[in-house]
């Protein structure tokens, strides 16, 4: 699964790590992310995020 | 209008704002600085400028060192207007060859002054510049505290100039860090910290963690508010490691507002309580106190312990604006309890827990509320839910 990373403040979301604060487990990839789900640093939203090799 | 040499030719040379009160909902009660610099190198180079309405101050100190056309580069560490405001006014005048900022730098100044003729030279972290004797070495610092912000640091002089981090809020002719209190700078310092930066502190322990492998020598930090760090480096350093890190003490902070006083009744047994169980505890009735002096409490406390009645069926809006203020900054895990009076309804418990559950605090018991006016055998109950909060404090969160 890709990694993700916002444009905005460089936060890198990880499948295999999710996103605790916002309930998402680990093993969730991005596509699966809800569509209000935002960067946990910056508030930015989906649609802001690039894949990423970081 | 004195410009000051923070080391061999170079100056700080920003200005003083003596009468600032309110900064976007941040009480500053001793005004603040907006710090530039001025190195005098081969290439003469600005670091950051001031408040719009600041400059002719800044012009009026660069000008006592040197002719403003003489400037080759201007550094723009932080974008935000109270640094950059006077930007287009300094261009103007010196003409700069380059304007050094990150690549969100200058999406932001693009999106500020709609300049797109102005020289931009983007820069990314671990790149280095020469000024002539001396180097610029640009670190990235993303959302510390905007999108845009970096640190320039100057190798030769063990000399970082780190945007708004590190800085406080606080008007003084004196720019060193030796010349005033240290235990007063601190608590500007952390006054700054708790209002501005607590959100990110993910982000700075990862940037404390990059400055200790970069394995820099610091021996002073410009900031671009307040004074200049050279005595007390490692007193700064430190106490941004903690406050990143939640470190807290044994401290309660019992934060109220009142109706007809049973809610005020309710907080001062609770705080009689807290206090019987040896723990530090400070009550904040929400009519006399900003809500930017309580966060600045909240940054060390180990438990917040919230009082509001029931209005409308919610909270007093006191208390939900400083709810709302401080979910904004995601402040460390606490101890959170919550009290209150209430006529009939009595929801305000239920919604102060709520939000303290949003952020992740450990909520100790069930609130307690009591209909009108406590009775004395109520308020003894509030007496023991604070001793219970107080032990639970002494056992950590």
């Amino acid at each position: 699964m890709k990694k993700y990373k916002c444009s905005i403040c460089g936060y890198v979301y990880d499948p295999a790590n999710g996103d605790e604060n916002a309930n998402i487990s680990p093993g969730t990839s991005f596509e699966d992310l809800p569509d209000d789900w935002v960067c946990p640093i910056c508030g930015a939203t989906k649609d802001q995020f690039e894949v990423t090799e970081d | 209008m004195k410009s000051v040499e923070i080391k061999k030719d170079i100056y700080w040379v920003g200005a003083i704002d003596w009468d600032v009160r309110d900064f976007h909902g941040y009480s500053t009660y001793k005004g603040t600085t907006y710090n530039a610099y001025l190195i005098l190198d081969d290439k003469i180079t600005l670091i950051d400028t001031v408040k719009k309405e600041f400059k002719s101050e800044l012009i009026h100190r660069i000008r006592e060192i040197i002719p403003l056309e003489k400037i080759d580069y201007i550094v723009v560490n932080h974008v935000e207007m109270d640094h950059s405001g006077s930007l287009p006014e300094i261009i103007e005048l010196v003409k700069p060859e380059k304007i050094f900022c990150s690549d969100m730098g200058k999406k932001a100044l693009l999106a500020h002054f709609h300049r797109e003729d102005w020289p931009y030279q983007v820069v990314k972290s671990n790149d280095t510049i020469s000024l002539g004797k001396r180097s610029i070495k640009f670190i990235e610092t993303r959302m510390l505290h905007w999108p845009d912000s970096m640190f320039s640091y100057v190798p030769e002089e063990a000399l970082l100039f780190s945007n708004d981090a590190f800085g406080e809020h606080l008007a003084s002719t004196e720019r060193f860090d030796d010349e005033l209190s240290i235990g007063e700078l601190i608590r500007h310092a952390a006054k700054y910290y708790a209002n501005i930066i607590l959100l990110y502190s993910r982000l700075v322990k990862k940037q404390l963690e990059n400055l200790e492998k970069l394995n820099l020598k610091i021996d002073m930090i410009a900031p671009d508010h307040g004074v200049v760090w050279r005595s007390h480096v490692k007193e700064i350093l430190e106490a941004y490691h903690n406050w990143c890190n939640n470190k807290t003490e044994e401290k309660a902070l019992v934060v109220y507002d009142t109706m007809w006083h049973s809610t005020e009744m309710m907080a001062k047994a609770i705080c009689d309580g807290i206090e019987k169980e040896g723990v530090n505890v400070k009550v904040f009735n929400l009519e006399v106190n900003h809500h930017s002096d309580i966060m600045t409490e909240v940054l060390d406390a180990r438990a917040i312990v919230l009082g509001s009645p029931t209005l409308n069926n919610g909270l007093l809006p006191t208390m939900a604006g400083f709810l709302n203020y401080m979910k904004g900054l995601k402040p460390g895990t606490k101890i959170g309890a919550a009290f209150g009076s209430y006529g009939w309804s009595g929801e305000a418990v239920k919604i102060m827990t709520q939000y303290m559950k949003d952020m992740k605090f450990n909520i100790l018991e069930p609130g307690i509320r009591f209909q009108y006016v406590p009775t004395h055998a109520q308020l003894k109950e509030c007496v023991e839910f604070g001793k219970r909060i107080g032990k639970a404090i002494k056992e950590g969160i």
